[in-house]
């Protein structure tokens, strides 16, 4: 079993959503980073989303478009992105890391070497933004050769129609995208999103993890309820902006970033255990 | 030139929007219902003969086609060799080629039931054609354009905001035409319901290089009629400068299929090839994804976008429309630079000769011309496309010459 469907086995046996945080690979540098994720188990963090950055990430707000900006301007590059995945895994065998970015950065590197490095350093699945369906199986068969699943995105734009077709063929989870809006900007509706995830339930087994407009505790529990998963991105590397701005030190940084996730995964572990206050 | 060319060049895209292996759909999911109603409602717009006739009824009495073919006498007699004639799209309501495009997409926009227009710009041309348009028909607009651009092109700026536009200044990456792409689409995915996002270059997710391309192939077909008469045959080569790549694409492709006329593509070199400051992709570039679509792209070994460079905003971008990467792939399309020195050169002197001042755009492609004509016969003949006027070049020019207006 993958250690994502056994990560997620774990969370329906223990009646759990995942808490999943995003960070940006390198931002502000690679140390950083790789301090953070070390921690972010034990915080509570159930799944990684670990962000490559890219120089054009269109599908992004200002917080992550700058998280992006500040790793590259640090040096940051795809092959250095599994560097730090490695790393990871020397410590922590268990935790998923899942990669999220854009399609140029893979297609340059090229898509069947690509694959085998990433399963070799411990990656464990990918969310490529600008590869919808329809243009994703350049990336696909090779993942699925190296045993890495793809997950594909559902938004409040895809229709009955569609849906279907992006499940029949998704793997390791399906990335709900909450808001039609770039991520960290409007705030979702959650009855919506519950209707959503319905819909996807009623479809396919498949995990089903909401993400792009959760900001607070508050909101990933509510999202919590009823999804398997909860991401929170733009909310963690505004703080990492702070900090960059106010120049504490390093330590303080990575304290401030885990104590948030640890207060975003406490939340969310409880959500579906503590009685609903109508 | 790989293996044995098609029967026809004319034929692409396929269903899922490639020509070759360039092009296609690369956007988020959020998009993809848009893009696909989008090519829904295009193939049903071409269908049905009311919207050519309200289309073409426009270019005619609103854009003022079909535009002129001018014989460049003094230009021709200067370079002594092939006969020079300049496709007019300067000589355009809003003077630049840029408006046959956004007239198409905005009547297909209201057969959408959309009600709120954006667009990117560069030069700020495809800026103001949008506005007009909207304008024109009643629609909000809001035009994304780097800061670095809203410097150099101030007089569209200021005309944009006069039609009634609201011009949004971009301050991510490079500031330039790359980056109002980028927050164009995400004001698109942010405002999916009323939304059209009419794109100015034959680039971004199918369909729109194909629409953008059909609605500019009104250049080239003009030509074939206007050269045919004054010279009872076709040119020998034709050329147009390359950014995107509309004007370009919009001449060349109804004459992709006749053998005995050469195709020329002239990209921006900036301060050299040679140099890292430059906008040549498809000279310096290599195959990528950006913007929706696969095409050659101006990257590093990491697959970053690099920032472009040229004198001129509307050529400065650093991927180009996906068709001209496969027509030069085959090697039906030859692909030239021209330096920002060459295009002021150019710029100089299509204004001494013949009165008329060009963009900087396609004084790239004048630069062109000017080195290839004497080496041909005084028989031959070439078109280019002047795809835009210089007004708004004016304050670059003055700077690029050391004066300060």
């Amino acid at each position: 079993m993958s250690r994502i469907a056994a990560r997620f086995a774990e969370l329906r046996k223990a009646n759990r959503a995942a808490f999943v945080p995003f960070i940006t690979a390198g931002d502000p540098d690679a140390d950083t980073t790789f301090a953070i994720l070390e921690r972010l188990p034990k915080a509570g963090a159930d799944l990684i989303e670990l962000g490559v950055p890219f120089s054009d990430p269109m599908a992004d707000g200002p917080a992550i478009q700058a998280s992006s900006l500040r790793a590259l301007q640090g040096g940051m590059t795809l092959s250095k992105t599994l560097d730090l995945v490695q790393r990871f895994r020397r410590k922590n065998a268990t935790t998923p890391i899942v990669l999220m970015g854009y399609y140029n950065p893979i297609h340059r590197y090229g898509t069947a070497r690509f694959a085998r490095d990433a399963a070799a350093a411990g990656v464990d699945g990918l969310i490529t933004v600008d590869l919808p369906p329809e243009e994703d199986e350049v990336l696909r068969v090779p993942a699925a050769a190296q045993g890495l699943d793809v997950v594909r995105l559902a938004a409040p734009t895809t229709d009955a129609r569609r849906l279907p077709a992006i499940l029949n063929g998704a793997s390791g989870f399906l990335y709900y995208v909450s808001i039609a809006g770039v991520t960290g900007t409007k705030t979702f509706s959650a009855a919506a999103v519950r209707e959503a995830v319905a819909k996807v339930k009623a479809h396919s087994q498949i995990p089903c993890v909401v993400g792009f407009g959760i900001k607070t505790p508050e909101q990933a529990a509510e999202i919590a309820h009823f999804a398997d998963g909860a991401v929170v991105g733009s909310a963690i590397v505004s703080l990492m902006a702070e900090a960059v701005h106010s120049g504490p030190a390093k330590a303080a940084l990575v304290e401030n970033v885990v104590n948030f996730c640890a207060s975003l995964a406490d939340s969310v572990h409880a959500a579906r255990h503590e009685p609903v206050v109508e | 030139m790989s293996g044995v060319p098609p029967n026809s060049w004319r034929t692409g895209p396929d269903m899922e929007g490639h020509f070759g292996a360039y092009g296609g759909r690369f956007v988020a999911e959020t998009l993809m219902p848009l893009v696909l109603d989008l090519e829904k409602a295009y193939e049903a717009a071409k269908k049905d003969d009311a919207f050519k006739t309200e289309l073409d009824g426009l270019l005619k009495h609103y854009v003022g086609r079909p535009s002129a073919l001018y014989f460049a006498a003094r230009l021709t007699e200067k370079l002594g060799g092939a006969k020079i004639y300049l496709k007019r799209e300067d000589l355009n309501h809003t003077g630049a080629h840029k408006i046959n495009n956004c007239l198409g997409q905005i009547l297909l926009a209201r057969r959408m039931g959309k009600t709120r227009i954006i667009a990117e710009t560069g030069a700020g041309q495809h800026g103001v054609a949008t506005a007009t348009v909207a304008a024109r028909f009643g629609l909000p607009c809001i035009v994304y354009m780097g800061e670095v651009d809203i410097e150099r092109q101030k007089p569209n700026v200021f005309r944009m905001n006069l039609l009634g536009a609201e011009v949004r200044p971009v301050t991510s990456g490079s500031r330039t035409l790359k980056d109002a792409m980028n927050e164009a689409l995400r004001d698109w995915v942010a405002n999916v319901e009323d939304t059209f996002y009419i794109i100015g270059s034959a680039a971004g997710p199918h369909p729109y290089p194909q629409i953008v391309r059909d609605f500019q192939t009104v250049i080239g077909n003009e030509t074939r009629v206007q050269i045919l008469e004054a010279e009872k045959r076709l040119p020998d080569l034709v050329v147009a400068c390359v950014g995107g790549g509309s004007n370009a694409i919009g001449m060349f492709h109804p004459f992709l299929d006749d053998p005995d006329v050469e195709i020329h593509g002239v990209e921006a070199a900036g301060d050299g090839v040679e140099t890292q400051r430059h906008a040549a992709t498809l000279t310096k570039g290599s195959p990528g994804v950006l913007h929706g679509a696969r095409s050659y792209l101006l990257q590093d070994r990491d697959g970053q976008i690099l920032e472009a460079h040229s004198i001129s905003a509307g050529l400065d971008y650093p991927g180009v429309g996906p068709e001209h990467s496969w027509l030069k792939d085959q090697g039906r399309v030859k692909y030239f630079s021209a330096t920002d020195r060459d295009a002021m050169e150019a710029f100089m002197a299509l204004g001494r000769l013949e009165g008329i001042i060009p963009a900087l755009e396609p004084s790239h492609a004048i630069a062109h011309v000017m080195r290839v004509a004497p080496r041909m016969a005084k028989d031959q003949i070439i078109v280019v496309t002047l795809s835009g006027r210089g007004d708004k070049d004016v304050f670059t020019a003055a700077a690029a010459l050391g004066e300060k207006l």
